[in-house]
């Protein structure tokens, strides 16, 4: 149950991008159409859920184990670049199809903040392993969920006559605005539902 | 002369927020108010100067493959101190902050300036490209801030302008911080034009 | 200077005295700072200490008691004040708050939250003395702190009752490990078994806390003593979980659904 309550509330309650402002350079970038929305969201998935494993492991194997805390974002940003360039290494080698879907996407998901933030909350959060594994894929899929909304929208809107000024970011914007205006709608359902699974 | 056409470009021509858009995670999640946003300007201002300076000193000793990583463990590195010096003298403002302090290091702006302009110039240049870009930057999170302090709560600056009973809580909160920097970037664009 | 090339050799050196020289800064750093992070911590403490127990000059923090991972007594020469979280609505609420020596609330202090800025984030100024929903002076011991949404006296920030209750619940229960601890001092100077024949029975209770002569009428039925605000029935009350996960506190608390997590853990 409580597991149910954490993928709720990171997709819904707390969304990555439209609460906690995480991950919005290729939420803003790749969002003008909903295929590569799609592969986008596909790819910070699988990143996140197993960088989370990874930095997870040496947080508690390596730097609190030597008192090494301080190297904390060092070392994360490290083995954050250095997973995403095997992933895309191994990827190419074991599945080209995959691939092909994904590939483009991998060499943009090391400056995407959301991998690191989520890494980071993990700890501070002071998860244990498998709640973090799952708190972070549940996050991703609320970025994936945000993009694929969004790039559809963003379709839509590129056929329709926009003020001048207003015309590419500045419309893209105020859409998003809205959209988290959306997901506000969610807020305190967490709540609710933690009442109804008897674990306030 | 030259110098100041570098600090002037990362301001006004190469606006990192208005005009080439980067840097947008702290630049929604920490300008609910002008003090704030112009705090993170300024946090992020001190990592690009000091980046820019050690790149370009370094930059021919690192051979080109290992280019980003180096930068990387460089930029890494000047965060880390920030956070740690921070959290020592100023903790207030590293509590707001938060986590946007340690995300830093993946603030586009801070690569993209190492990438772009200090692997390719000398030091004191770079410096000034850290200054212009930074203040650009600082300036655009400050005036969000500020816009969405004063829509919001009817303060600036904590000073209150009119009272809070009339402000549109909207702006304080998340959608809020879309739609003001959408009409700033419209504004901006308009300026630009004319 | 000539650009260094992308040899294998070339580039394991020099990531290797990159990462180094940067451990190096960073291990020094870490060192010039350490102290001073302590220091503004321990000082944070002290002023929040200062401002909730009305003090007016420094507390010398003479004990400190974690109870569990939620709450923490801070014993000073000035008095007992109180740590204590519950989850808000955005995430953890922390509070430090104060008591004076019959009970009442001296003064609290929001010391961390992630509240919605501008509605539940007023926690800070809402409860303060004179504010709207001012909570200074009052006794959680006559009656646990609720909203008046929920049958309490305490007026609940406007559109953030859910911060409010989370808030309510953090002031009760820090109130529970402050009566807590006066009864850990009373029977430190008692022996333990008479402190308990001699403390709460019924009748015997009159004002204060649970020190014979002392508590208030229905505060302190028998057996509850340790826990001043675990009364019988009154567990179901989100208030009184805390207490209840104690050791002490549920034996008259079994029936409820509240206590039954601490019941669990007894039996373990």
């Amino acid at each position: 149950m409580e597991y149910i309550l954490i993928f709720i509330t990171a997709i819904f309650v707390n969304n990555v991008v439209f609460s906690q402002f995480l991950g919005i350079c290729p939420f803003l970038g790749v969002s003008k159409k909903v295929d590569t929305a799609m592969g986008m969201g596909a790819a910070v998935a699988f990143v996140l859920t197993l960088a989370t494993i990874v930095t997870y492991i040496i947080q508690k194997f390596l730097l609190d184990a030597f008192g090494l805390e301080y190297l904390q974002t060092i070392a994360f940003i490290l083995v954050i670049a250095a997973l995403v360039q095997l992933v895309e290494i191994v990827l190419k080698k074991v599945s080209p199809a995959l691939y092909q879907a994904l590939g483009v996407f991998l060499p943009l998901i090391t400056t995407n903040c959301c991998i690191l933030g989520v890494a980071i909350l993990v700890i501070q959060k002071d998860y244990d392993l498998f709640t973090g594994v799952v708190y972070a894929f549940s996050t991703a899929l609320g970025f994936a969920l945000a993009l694929i909304l969004f790039a559809g929208i963003r379709e839509q809107l590129s056929l329709v006559k926009v003020p001048k000024g207003m015309e590419g970011m500045s419309i893209a914007l105020v859409t998003a605005g809205l959209l988290a205006m959306a997901f506000m709608g969610f807020s305190g359902v967490d709540k609710g539902l933690a009442a109804v699974f008897g674990l306030n | 002369m030259n110098n100041l056409k570098v600090l002037l470009n990362g301001i006004v021509k190469e606006n990192p927020t208005f005009v080439l858009l980067l840097g947008m995670c702290p630049t929604l999640g920490t300008t609910s108010s002008a003090i704030n946003g112009m705090s993170m300007g300024l946090a992020t201002m001190a990592v690009l100067i000091c980046s820019n300076f050690v790149i370009s000193c370094i930059k021919k000793l690192v051979p080109d493959m290992v280019r980003i990583p180096s930068y990387i463990v460089v930029i890494a590195s000047l965060v880390t101190i920030l956070q740690m010096v921070m959290q020592a003298y100023v903790p207030d403002l590293y509590a707001t902050l938060g986590l946007f302090i340690p995300l830093i290091v993946v603030n586009c702006i801070i690569l993209g300036r190492a990438e772009a302009f200090a692997a390719k110039n000398g030091p004191i240049p770079s410096i000034f490209d850290g200054i212009g870009i930074g203040l650009g930057f600082t300036i655009a999170l400050t005036l969000l801030g500020g816009v969405r302090e004063l829509l919001g709560t009817g303060k600036l600056f904590n000073v209150t302008l009119y009272s809070e009973d009339y402000g549109m809580l909207l702006f304080v909160l998340a959608p809020g911080a879309f739609i003001a920097l959408g009409y700033l970037i419209a504004i901006v664009n308009k300026l630009r034009k004319a | 200077m000539k650009k260094l090339e992308s040899s294998l050799a070339n580039m394991v050196i020099v990531l290797t005295v990159i990462s180094v020289v940067a451990g190096g800064i960073l291990a020094y750093v870490n060192q010039i700072t350490a102290g001073p992070i302590e220091k503004i911590k321990a000082e944070t403490l002290n002023n929040a200490l200062r401002s909730v127990l009305n003090a007016d000059e420094m507390p010398q923090v003479s004990s400190t008691n974690s109870i569990d991972e939620f709450t923490t007594v801070y014993v000073t020469n000035m008095g007992v004040a109180v740590q204590a979280a519950t989850d808000g609505f955005g995430g953890k609420l922390k509070v430090l708050v104060g008591f004076t020596e019959d009970g009442a609330i001296s003064g609290y202090s929001v010391l961390e939250h992630a509240e919605t800025p501008g509605l539940g984030a007023k926690a800070g100024e809402w409860f303060q003395k004179g504010a709207k929903g001012d909570i200074i002076g009052k006794k959680p011991a006559e009656k646990a702190l609720a909203v008046s949404k929920d049958g309490g006296e305490v007026d609940a920030i406007t559109a953030s009752t859910i911060t409010s209750r989370a808030f309510l619940q953090a002031v009760n229960q820090a109130y529970q490990a402050y009566s807590g601890t006066s009864m850990d001092a009373a029977s430190s100077a008692t022996p333990k078994a008479s402190a308990q024949a001699g403390c709460c029975q019924e009748g015997k209770c009159k004002e204060g806390q649970c020190q014979e002569g002392k508590c208030k009428e229905g505060q302190c039925k028998e057996g509850t003593c340790r826990n001043g605000a675990c009364k019988e029935g009154a567990c179901q009350q989100a208030s009184c979980k805390n207490a209840c996960q104690q050791a002490e506190a549920p034996i008259t608390c079994g029936s409820s659904e509240a206590c039954g997590r601490a019941k669990t853990t007894e039996n373990n």
